[in-house]
């Protein structure tokens, strides 16, 4: 399959795509890993005239420490944040679902700002980032801008960056001492895109929950916060009977999806199972 | 609307004019004819087009020619040196890793990448690295015995280099 016809431009810096992209307009795309635009483009879901090439941008590809937050480019790959050791530091999860994107060859082609931008309601990170409290950084022709990760995604496949904004890079706050975290999901057998993920980490202070974080994907048609099973669990035990209560919460108040993977109440009970794997795994 | 890319394909440079939509998979195969690389899917599932791009596994039905300009790209054309088979290409004849053969150049591309990071994976590790790669024919234990003898042999080779 062969996508239609487009022009090619290959973005020498961020600001000269952000050029590219004022002259361009709504006819233009960015394309970084290209793992989600180019499938969609050769099944002509996606037709643009303009492609705007950032996936070579060394600027864009970094995972550092910046003061107290992790900064993770958004040109950094699956496989980037996969081996970096920073990263696990910084928080587990990230390694573990970096570990569970696609397989070899997507991880090494795919990028985090990419997936961001992309918000399927299948993927891996926004989850990850919302537990992690991310922000995302944005440059566009009026300078840069921060969206938390929890503001970030609206819906299906719409995040909150305008068309003529780029991501630049990830910021994730270094979680306190004794935070430990996880990623859990069920796939999808053959892509491997999550049915649902769940993304958890929990601070202990003493023998009590200080700070819990759980953040859903694959449930609903965007990845969200499940503020009700953090507060169940808030200044609690993290015990397996806690967690088990706590997570009969999960997807309350939640417009769960239903397709010809799962059903409704299929993916309810997996965001359950789901839910307390993740809290388990960082409760230890 | 043609853009012109220069390309370093198995250590040989090469400058085309290519429609920016050409796929890597049909520059390698359709122009360079290098009909090694093979097209499964075309969905970005099987792993039959798995290639090196600058040393990483990548799927060239999910690339676009273009976006190769720079870079150096291996395919499995370029594994064995002056007609001696590649460890992993022996690996695969050894082990009876093939049967049709179809899922094979993609199988050794991507277990070169595993091979270039980890020289003594296990079998797991070879599962793993394998995932994106499907293969309709030999049940997939075969191609992990050949890609241990392939990391065995390496091995020896860099024993009796040192
Ligand atoms: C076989 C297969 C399996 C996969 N499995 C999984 C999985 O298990 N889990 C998962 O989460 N994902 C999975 N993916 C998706 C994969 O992770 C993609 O790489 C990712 O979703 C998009 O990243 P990209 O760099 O390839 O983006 P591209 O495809 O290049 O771009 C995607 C979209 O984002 C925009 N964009 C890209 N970069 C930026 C930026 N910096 N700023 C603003 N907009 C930008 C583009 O314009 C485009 O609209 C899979 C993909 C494939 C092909
Ligand atoms: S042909 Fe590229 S993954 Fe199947
Ligand atoms: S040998 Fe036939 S598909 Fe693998």
């Amino acid at each position: 399959m062969i996508p239609n016809n487009f022009q090619y431009h290959r973005a020498a810096s961020v600001d000269d795509a952000l050029t590219l992209m004022a002259k361009h307009g709504m006819d233009a795309k960015l394309l970084a890993g290209g793992h989600s635009l180019l499938p969609a483009m050769k099944l002509r879901l996606n037709q643009p005239d303009v492609l705007i090439d950032i996936g070579h941008l060394k600027e864009l590809r970094y995972i550092k420490k910046e003061g107290n937050e992790l900064v993770i480019g958004a040109g950094a790959t699956h496989d980037d944040i996969a081996h970096s050791q920073m990263a696990r530091e910084t928080f587990s999860m990230l390694s573990e679902a970096a570990d569970l994107i696609g397989d070899v060859q997507v991880r090494n082609k795919g990028t985090l700002g990419g997936s961001l931008a992309h918000a399927d309601p299948a993927a891996d990170w926004p989850a990850v980032m919302i537990a992690a409290h991310a922000n995302i950084e944005v440059k566009g022709p009026q300078g840069t801008r921060t969206v938390a990760a929890d503001d970030f995604f609206t819906g299906f496949f719409s995040t909150a960056l305008a068309d003529n904004e780029i991501i630049t890079a990830i910021r994730i706050p270094e979680p306190p001492k004794g935070t430990n975290s996880s990623y859990q999901k069920f796939m999808q057998p053959a892509s491997r895109f999550a049915i649902v993920g769940c993304a958890a980490s929990i601070t202990m202070n003493g023998r009590l929950c200080s700070k819990v974080s759980v953040a859903f994907t694959g449930l609903s048609d965007a990845a969200f916060r499940a503020s009700n099973i953090e507060a169940a669990l808030f200044e609690k035990m993290p015990t397996e009977e806690n967690i088990t209560a706590a997570v009969q919460k999960a997807g309350e108040g939640v417009m769960a999806m239903s397709d010809h993977f799962a059903s409704e109440e299929y993916r309810l009970h997996l965001a359950r199972v789901f839910a307390k794997r993740a809290l388990m795994a960082a409760a230890k | 609307m043609a853009t012109k890319i220069k390309v370093k394909v198995n250590g040989k440079t090469y400058s085309h004019e290519v429609e920016p939509r050409t796929l890597l998979v049909q520059y390698l195969r359709d122009v360079l004819g290098l009909t090694g690389t093979h097209v499964g899917c075309d969905t970005s599932n099987c792993g039959a087009c798995t290639i090196l791009v600058d040393g990483k596994a990548v799927k060239s039905c999910t690339m676009l020619a273009v976006q190769a300009h720079g870079s150096e790209v291996k395919t499995i054309e370029g594994m064995a040196d002056n007609g001696a088979l590649h460890p992993l290409q022996e690996g695969f004849r050894e082990e009876h890793g093939l049967q049709c053969g179809f899922c094979t150049p993609g199988m050794i591309m991507a277990s070169a990448d595993l091979l270039s990071r980890n020289s003594n994976p296990s079998e797991q590790e070879i599962r793993e690295a394998l995932e994106g790669n499907f293969c309709r024919c030999t049940g997939y234990h075969n191609i992990v015995k050949s890609v241990q003898h392939a990391a065995k042999k390496i091995n020896q080779k860099e024993k009796v280099a040192s």
